[in-house]
């Protein structure tokens, strides 16, 4: 559930064959093509960038375990804006859309594709889920969505390791303790077993040494190497 | 015994109907787009069902260890209505993506000049993306409506194997292979099929080319027909294989032609422990 970590060009290169490596080259030069247009939404409103075609394809040709990484790649050379991540995002599979939620921090966005996290933070589908409460999703939600989402983890089975940060951001937060803790005695009301991720993040809200200012959110890296 | 219903409407079902699938040996299935049984107004309301289609389906498919894939396409119903149409010009976005195996339902309802324009422009859509195409037969003047779809699928770029005639019955099975196209048959507890004539079907006109699915939807249906017609095979006579040949690997065989289908959606947990189809909180 917790995805495997994006790989990088070089990376890719080494692991992908002589036909994946030259789809690859060619999509990522259409992506790098389609920068200097303005990013906005097809003129005829149908009409598909060659490059968003090959973001949709891409597990096909690159394999199914290589298909984040290579979006995110994609991505990334397109240098895709808010208008055109919205699109993949909302047309997307909720694979493609994993993989937008996954490049979020590596596009100097600000806060402005949170609405995408939440989005994703309303699904049930915990793929989505969990990439949401990734790097970006951690680094910008506001305390009150974030323990929602926290809760969610829990509810829905993904691994509380899966939020980015937890243990900083969990450091002395005492309404998020109180929420876990009404959701263990919920669930012993019920006769029900509580996940044993809850215990680990209670244990995390336990007030410590002053937290550190949060660091900014990590980015992807664009280098090749 | 493994089994792929290539033709269920698994929104309209239960994730009980998925467990008994399950249990029933169902590993694989394609969920075709069609009509909800009630008239859509726009065709916004087609892509958030395409996006079901290809998201949250696939998702819960895969908590009970079902692979679950898709045909895309604007339905023969809705080819009549003006509101529904534009939605033809948003389909090559969708069928480039990974779960889509073909275009379909399409075919002929009314066999009206709005359903002909339809079903030729997918036909085309279809070959313009390497796909195949799951052709839905009317229920009305079948015949009639057969003779005019294998006319209009032999006017199309599309090659007649890589066409899924569906919903045949006794009276249309002969010309459906006759054409070379795929034979579907849909299997209903009163309709279309039921799995004593499909016997007889089989053992009239042999086991390839043949595919059987359930069609299951909102209707009176039931998505364990597929076994069914598996049990009654194997009464009448029918080897193992021949099962497996028409509930497994004729559909693999069609669909594979997309070069899309994944079959290794992995076994669900035996208890569905943090499944979040249970909501949460059970």
């Amino acid at each position: 559930m917790t995805p495997t970590p994006l790989l990088t060009r070089k990376e890719l290169d080494a692991l992908l064959g002589g036909a994946a490596r030259a789809w690859l080259d060619e999509a990522l030069a259409e992506a790098a093509h389609a920068v200097p247009h303005p990013d906005t939404a097809p003129p005829d409103g149908h009409a598909v960038p060659p490059w968003e075609l090959r973001y949709a394809a891409a597990g096909r040709h690159c394999g199914l375990e290589h298909a984040d990484s290579v979006r995110a790649l994609l991505l990334i050379e397109a240098r895709a804006k808010l208008p055109t991540l919205t699109r993949l995002y909302e047309q997307g599979t909720a694979a493609e859309r994993r993989a937008v939620l996954r490049t979020l921090p590596g596009l100097g966005l600000g806060a402005t594709a949170l609405p995408l996290v939440e989005d994703a933070l309303r699904t049930n589908d915990t793929t989505l889920v969990a990439a949401a409460v990734g790097p970006y999703g951690a680094g910008h939600l506001d305390p009150h969505a974030w323990r929602h989402a926290v809760l969610k983890c829990l509810f829905t089975g993904v691994p509380a390791a899966a939020v980015h940060g937890l243990e900083r951001r969990s450091r002395g937060d005492a309404e998020l303790a109180r929420m876990l803790r009404d959701y263990a005695a919920e669930r012993t009301a019920a006769g029900r077993t509580v996940p044993a991720d809850l215990h680990h993040v209670l244990a995390l809200t336990a007030p410590g040494p002053a937290a550190p200012k949060a660091p900014a959110v990590p980015t992807v890296s664009t280098e090749e190497s | 015994m493994r089994i792929f219903d290539p033709h269920i409407h698994m929104t309209s079902r239960t994730t009980d109907d998925y467990r008994a699938m399950y249990d029933a040996g169902v590993r694989a299935l394609v969920e075709p787009s069609f009509w909800l049984g009630q008239p859509r107004t726009s065709p916004a309301s087609f892509l958030d069902y395409f996006d079901a289609l290809l998201g949250w389906e696939p998702f819960r498919a895969a908590q009970y260890g079902i692979a679950h894939h898709c045909t895309l396409a604007l339905n023969p119903k809705e080819a009549n209505d003006p509101r529904c149409t534009p939605v033809l010009d948003a389909l090559p976005r969708y069928l480039v993506k990974d779960s889509v195996v073909a275009v379909g339902e399409i075919g002929y309802d009314s066999m009206t000049p709005a359903e002909d324009t339809a079903l030729a422009a997918q036909l085309q859509l279809a070959a313009d993306h390497g796909l195949p195409a799951l052709v839905h037969t009317p229920h009305r003047d079948k015949l009639a409506g057969l003779h005019r779809t294998i006319d209009v699928v032999r006017e199309s770029h599309l090659a007649p194997e890589r066409v899924l005639l569906d919903h045949l019955n006794e009276t249309t099975v002969t010309d459906a292979l006759d054409s070379g196209c795929w034979a579907g048959f849909s299997i209903y507890p009163d309709t279309k099929m039921d799995e004593d004539r499909m016997v007889a079907v089989l053992k009239l006109h042999g086991t390839e080319r043949i595919l059987v699915n359930s069609a299951a939807d909102w209707g009176r249906s039931d998505p364990l027909k597929t076994r069914r017609v598996a049990d009654a095979m194997l009464a009448a006579g029918f080897t193992e294989d021949d099962v497996d040949l028409v509930l497994w690997r004729n559909p693999v065989a069609f669909y594979g032609q997309s070069g899309r289908l994944h079959l290794d959606t992995p076994a669900p947990e035996p208890l569905h422990e943090g499944n979040s189809i249970l909501r949460g909180g059970e």
